[in-house]
């Protein structure tokens, strides 16, 4: 056990980082605005198109969330995870779409590349430019070892699934395997031979794409054998990213559906009056609780960590962060469509923005049952 | 809590290094009679002897009491009880006896009580050397407490009260009771006042005590009945009327969201016999890996193995809500995790007992007299003991109420 601060490692600047990120979201991103830009369109048959503010985009680059965490050697402010984490939580609140969360994801891979290549791909980063992993398969694996694309003499074929905001990134990395061991790989989007087709997806605050590669020359980020560490060193940042995505549009849900439970009156009493209606509120807001608890937690004992000199409890924290994340996205996407009642089924109400971000983050990098399933072997063993 | 020690304040490493030097030299050894699993199901004079003179040296040693004025008899420290509590749980030291003065009558006393009588009456709290019982729950006061009909009336300098109270742990151990009662028939809340009563001299005398049989077979709570008993004026904390209030300091602590920590202490008792750990996912995993399922282990089940992960899952992210409840800019509301203790610490405790029922399956028809009974029949009595806490010092029904009222702000459920 690595030693920890005692307040997650939530300093002055990150805590002034994280309410910088609140203002921003409150003085651009009201839900109100999002539901304009990005449901204008119901229509389900609707062309998949890729909606999102590049000036806003720019703001928050002259702001410095992108360099955030990049490592100042390599051009950025040097901040730790949990800096990542308090903006994702505030994106989450804000239903966010940008390619933030892919961005931060990929830089936590970069750093754990250690090359001149990832170094150089980090202070892009940290000028601006939007990035995404390409490191799923077909079957959607979240394992790093498994890609369906293939690196022969520097050039990429085969194909990758259910990249991130693929539309809005200008460059992937992508994980490949050689007959050595799976490599890492940079390629820009206009790369030649690259096609990318985007998924008919229902969150509407991002996108999301399947990529061919045939004959793609790609820069080498992670020599075959040492980018399938690299992904696994990164995983459980990412967990604890994605989680606190969860508990920042967790919160939404549950503020926006106990301000509803305030006014609405039925049978002469505002809902909230109701037990059937205020205990499961309450309980939303115990398992916000405990996932934000557990995202912060892991996020520190990760920040806590360089050295890696006890790695396998950053792992099991990350699990425990995401599998309870993932319960409460659901719990709490679920209750404030139901208590919004007959307006929450509808197009017009935001709750479905949240819903739909909900439901796409507690599946992504593993749902709670993977993670469950992982923690059990960490703390039982595996069975017989 | 492995890693709490990695936070301390010097004044509390100082302290740290002091308490685990001075348990591992003044651990009081295996008891010489039954220890049962808390005090609150204490019936033997001789256990709590034992369990008195263990906090009296816990205490003279400034493991109890840490963080209370030396002018009332504590240790004039400054969050030094969660380490003190830490370490003995660490030594797996015996649990201490008078667990509802430590818990509930000492905050309520020490910020509400003149400074006579607070200084008269903690020390001997605080060591154990006076055993203090709850007079709040009546026959027609539960969830809905204020609903007090017990009456104190005043005549001359003193108090005359009468009525009805039960579900009184120990009760039947009892010197002192710290009572809630009413003085005003006409106003419900404000109709409140607020006692410490000596107790013990007047059993036969104006006090009667009944012993109530809970349903895992213990006793350890009872009924005690007032006729006229007489109490000095001395000992109403605050004004006349103000007993909700008071109350309120009674039961924050109670719910484990009060200004001071409580002393807590323990580990021990459930190893004593052949018992298990029956708060810990650690001991869930032993006890699976010993029973069977479908020809294999019960930790080889998927499903067993997932609801272990649940409660593991749980328990971290009970000490993490406790960590960030530390620091003001992690938290939305002062006191939204504070008042979510109760309900998910108790609740905690149930679910978890109540998956070693899966784990054992047809064995989990025994209990404390079979001697196949895994862990001697101590994860039944514990599940069926888990009930006490759901219900008490508020059923989670009212604390979620509480807490939906209070921290989210919705419609009272009246």
């Amino acid at each position: 056990m690595q030693e920890q601060p005692k307040n997650f490692g939530f300093g002055e600047d990150e805590t002034m980082l994280r309410d910088s990120a609140k203002k921003f979201f409150s003085d651009h991103c009201s839900a109100d605005k999002i539901h304009r830009q990005v449901a204008s369109d119901p229509n389900i048959h609707r062309n998949i198109e890729c909606i999102w503010d590049k000036g806003l985009w720019q703001q928050i680059t002259d702001l410095g969330w992108t360099a955030a965490c990049v490592p100042e050697a390599a051009g950025g402010i040097g901040m730790p995870l949990v800096a990542a984490v308090a903006l994702a939580e505030e994106a989450g609140r804000a239903a966010f779409p940008s390619p933030l969360i892919a961005t931060f994801n990929t830089t936590f891979v970069l750093r754990e590349c250690a090359s001149a290549a990832a170094n150089s791909l980090l202070a892009e980063i940290a000028a601006g430019k939007p990035m995404t992993l390409a490191i799923t398969n077909k079957v959607g694996s979240w394992e790093p070892a498994d890609t369906d694309v293939s690196v022969t003499a520097g050039k990429l074929n085969g194909s990758a699934w259910f990249v991130q905001d693929a539309g809005k990134a200008e460059g992937l990395l992508v994980s490949a395997r050689a007959d050595t061991g799976v490599g890492l790989y940079y390629v820009e989007k206009t790369a030649p031979g690259m096609t990318m087709t985007a998924d008919g997806i229902i969150d509407l605050t991002r996108d999301q794409a399947h990529i061919n590669f045939r004959n793609v020359d790609a820069i080498e980020v992670a020599a075959p054998g040492t980018g399938v560490v690299a992904i696994m060193h990164a995983l459980p940042a990412m967990q604890a990213i994605v989680a606190a995505d969860m508990v920042g549009a967790g919160e939404w849900l549950l503020q926006t559906t106990v301000e509803y439970a305030k006014v609405r009156v039925q049978f002469d009493r505002p809902l909230g009056f109701f037990q059937a209606v205020k205990h499961p509120l309450v309980n939303v807001m115990i398992e916000i609780d405990k996932a934000k608890s557990l995202a912060y937690n892991a996020a520190c004992a990760i920040d806590s960590d360089p050295q890696r000199k006890d790695f396998a409890n950053c792992v099991k924290l990350a699990h425990m962060a995401k599998a309870c994340a993932s319960e409460m996205a659901v719990f709490s996407s679920s209750r404030a469509v139901q208590f919004h009642g007959g307006i929450g089924f509808t197009w017009e109400c935001y709750v479905h923005l949240f819903f739909k971000r909900q439901m796409h983050n507690q599946a992504l990098y593993g749902d709670a049952k993977y993670h469950r399933t992982k923690l059990a072997d960490l703390l039982i063993g595996k069975a017989a | 809590m492995a890693d709490a020690d990695r936070m301390d304040t010097p004044e509390q490493a100082e302290f740290r290094a002091y308490c685990r030097q001075w348990l591992s030299a003044n651990h009081p050894g295996q008891p010489p009679v039954r220890i049962p699993l808390g005090a609150l199901e204490l019936s033997d004079p001789a256990a709590l002897a034992w369990l008195q003179a263990w906090q009296k040296s816990a205490y003279d040693a400034g493991l109890v009491g840490s963080d209370y004025s030396k002018a009332v008899g504590g240790g004039g420290h400054t969050d030094c009880q969660t380490i003190a509590n830490q370490e003995m749980q660490r030594a797996k030291t015996p649990f201490l006896p008078n667990i509802i003065g430590l818990g509930m009558a000492a905050p309520t006393v020490y910020f509400h009580a003149q400074e006579e009588v607070k200084n008269a009456l903690l020390p001997g709290l605080l060591s154990g050397a006076e055993i203090w019982c709850q007079g709040f729950s009546e026959p027609g006061a539960g969830s809905d407490l204020a609903n007090q009909q017990t009456f104190a009336e005043k005549r001359g300098d003193s108090w005359v009260i009468n009525g009805h109270k039960v579900w009184t742990s120990l009760a039947h151990f009892a010197d002192w009771m710290i009572l809630l009662c009413r003085t005003d028939k006409a106003d419900k809340y404000n109709g409140l006042s607020y006692f410490v009563v000596p107790i013990q001299p007047a059993v036969g005398k104006g006090v009667t005590v009944r012993p109530l049989i809970k349903l895992t077979g213990e006793t350890g709570f009872n009924e005690v009945i007032f006729d006229d008993l007489v109490v000095e004026d001395k000992y109403r904390l605050d004004a006349v009327g103000a007993g909700w209030k008071v109350a309120m300091t009674t039961l924050s602590h109670e719910r484990g969201a009060g200004m001071l920590v409580t002393p807590s202490a323990g580990g021990m008792s459930q190893e004593n016999t052949k018992g298990a750990n029956t708060s810990s996912p650690t001991a869930l995993i032993d006890l699976a890996k010993t029973s069977y399922r479908n020809g294999k282990t019960a930790a080889d089940d998927p499903l067993i193995r997932d609801e272990i992960v649940k409660i593991a899952i749980r328990q971290e992210a009970f000490r993490q809500n406790q960590r960030r409840t530390l620091v003001p800019a992690l938290t939305d509301h002062p006191m939204r995790i504070p008042l979510q203790n109760k309900l998910i610490g108790t609740e905690f405790n149930q679910d978890l007992a109540e998956i070693t029922y899966d784990i054992q399956g047809p064995a989990s028809s025994l209990y404390l007299n079979d001697d196949n009974a895994a862990g001697g029949g101590e994860w039944q009595l514990a599940y069926m003991n888990s009930f006490g806490v759901t219900i008490a010092a508020g059923a989670n029904e009212v604390q979620r109420n509480i807490l939906g009222e209070r921290v989210l702000g919705l419609a009272k459920s009246k």
